[in-house]
């Protein structure tokens, strides 16, 4: 088991007071697996993931377990809430990755691609200059950029939505995590654009055995892309299970609204 | 064939990889800014040497030519003021003086007011509170009347001028630059960043730093000038720089007084006190477009 997350409860301390924002959440991922989080906005699935990052806005309580189980075998697995800042910098970006929904805002505009691309591998996995430009070059081409060498130098500005997420991906590939969390990677893009970059995402998981947490509130990308799904409706777990069942046998009420609700592609 | 090219690709951008050598790039291609590099280039050069150059000094006066006006004859090609002193000699000393004011207190405040206004706003709750509470306590102290403390105190030097001006000059780069940073905080980039475990001090400089040098920099350029005019009125006040030593400032100063008999000793210091402000006010403009990818 990569991932073990058991009764993850978070709640906000506001000035209108306390706002519950996901009660008693548990799921697990195995390595290479993909999991799907399925639910509307404000249902509580981007908070649960921030909140595996340790990356709450001030005001949020976190508690509950969320084990990561240890890079070598034999070693104990790391508890991510309630980790230190040291610990967690550690895991972020070069253990667990994420992918942003909006492609065009995720990466700083006063720097090129490969500052951003090198600096992460240099960070992350201590390689050299040289070495962090090839290895950056390496995954542009993985993610199927053209002339990835030459584009490699261009500032954000100069690609489009699709080729940024998947400079986004690169990125977050390119220290090969283990877990991929992609908070809805394809909402801010064209339908024939988000295929691709799901294909992109599934080929490279492949070749890496990276584990997958796709958040999203498409039905039918999760049922393209996972094995299993957890259903979300404001902060409760309503449904947890495999593609087939969630899709074929639906148990709450709410999972059996949102299939009818949205167009299906696939099941 | 193709192998090779992309291996060049790949040295070059394993070379060219940094914003300042891309700025430098842009900036070359903008004549504007280069011209008032050029001509700024001249300006402080002249500061520099010119008093080697002619046999006068600034502080001795020629008895024979009082008042007299921009000429070759007597070897005063500025002419002299109305106790017989080289206004060309006298132009190229007080230039040195500003300029040094100008751009130390300038870089001062830069340096000062970026590193803690950055900080103040990265860090944010009650730090930020409490460091942008001190600005303000500082922001209401008199000036006029802190300086004249601080020559009473420590009496009157160059260096005294500079640490005071310096001391106020940051606090509105400080309060500028914390604004900014708060905005930059909340981009997606400073969050993704932080996702791929970049650590604070990471993100203030590869991240937020990057982010505020156009805006930096204008405010640099226009410091500067302020900066300038402010060694005027100090030395006007009898604060700054004293008799016989003197600044741009000081010689525009003393030249409208004596406007109506002699305009030389208003027009020429004030071509060269202007000449300079637009330079840099040029080569700030050209610096920021340069600084800022999005905009070719």
């Amino acid at each position: 088991m990569l991932l073990d997350v058991q009764n993850l409860k978070i709640d906000f301390e506001t000035h209108a007071g306390r706002v519950d924002a996901v009660h008693d959440l548990s799921f697990s991922i195995d390595r290479g697996e993909a999991v799907g989080i399925v639910g509307e906005s404000g249902s509580g699935k981007s908070q649960s993931v921030l909140a595996l990052m340790g990356l709450l806005a001030g005001n949020a309580r976190v508690s509950g377990s969320a084990k990561l189980a240890s890079a070598q075998a034999g070693e104990p697995s790391i508890e991510l809430v309630g980790a230190k800042p040291r610990v967690l910098r550690r895991v972020r970006g070069a253990r667990i990755a994420m992918i942003f929904q909006d492609p065009m805002t995720a990466l700083n505009p006063h720097l090129k691609i490969s500052t951003q691309m090198i600096e992460l591998l240099r960070t992350h996995r201590g390689m050299g200059r040289r070495e962090a430009m090839k290895a950056a070059i390496e995954m542009m081409e993985a993610v199927r950029i053209p002339e990835a060498a030459r584009r490699i130098k261009y500032y954000p500005h100069q690609f489009s939505g699709g080729m940024r997420q998947r400079v986004m991906i690169a990125m977050a590939l390119s220290c090969e995590p283990e877990l991929l969390i992609a908070d809805e990677p394809t909402t801010a893009l064209d339908v024939t654009v988000q295929d691709e970059i799901l294909d992109v995402i599934a080929e490279l998981r492949e070749r890496t055995n990276t584990a997958l947490l796709l958040i999203t509130h498409d039905l039918g990308v999760v049922a393209g892309q996972c094995s299993r799904a957890l259903v979300m409706r404001a902060g409760d777990l309503v449904e947890h299970g495999s593609i087939d069942k969630v899709f074929n046998a639906p148990e709450a009420e709410y999972t059996r609204d949102l299939l009818a609700a949205i167009p299906r592609l696939e099941g | 064939m193709a192998k090779s090219t992309q291996q060049e690709a790949m040295e070059k951008a394993v070379k060219g990889n940094s914003l300042g050598r891309d700025a430098m790039r842009r900036l070359a291609a903008n004549k504007a800014a280069i011209a008032s590099i050029a001509v700024l280039g001249l300006v402080v050069l002249m500061v520099i040497v010119g008093p080697w150059l002619t046999p006068n000094n600034y502080y001795s006066q020629d008895y024979d030519a009082i008042w007299q006006a921009p000429t070759l004859a007597h070897g005063h090609i500025f002419g002299t003021d109305s106790v017989g002193r080289d206004l060309f000699v006298r132009t190229m000393v007080g230039g040195r003086i500003s300029l040094m004011v100008g751009i130390v207190t300038a870089f001062v405040s830069l340096l000062i007011g970026v590193a803690y206004g950055a900080t103040a706003g990265f860090i944010g709750g009650r730090i930020d509170g409490f460091m942008m509470r001190t600005v303000d306590i500082l922001y209401a102290l008199p000036f006029m009347f802190l300086v004249i403390l601080m020559v009473v105190f420590f009496g009157q030097s160059l260096f005294l001028m500079f640490l005071a001006i310096g001391a106020v000059s940051w606090l509105d780069m400080a309060r500028i630059v914390r604004g900014q940073t708060l905005t930059i905080k909340q981009q997606p980039y400073v969050e993704a960043a932080r996702m791929a475990g970049a650590s604070g001090t990471a993100i203030i400089v590869r991240h937020i730093v990057p982010n505020l040098l156009g805006l930096i920099v204008v405010y640099v350029t226009l410091t500067i000038p302020q900066v300038i005019l402010f060694e005027s009125f100090l030395s006007f006040l009898g604060l700054g720089v004293q008799e016989p030593m003197t600044s741009w400032g000081a010689l525009i100063n003393d030249g409208v007084g004596e406007m109506g008999r002699a305009p030389w000793l208003l027009v020429i210091p004030s071509i060269f006190l202007a000449v300079t402000l637009f330079c840099f006010n040029f080569i700030g403009d050209g610096l920021r477009d340069a600084l800022d990818p999005n905009d070719r």
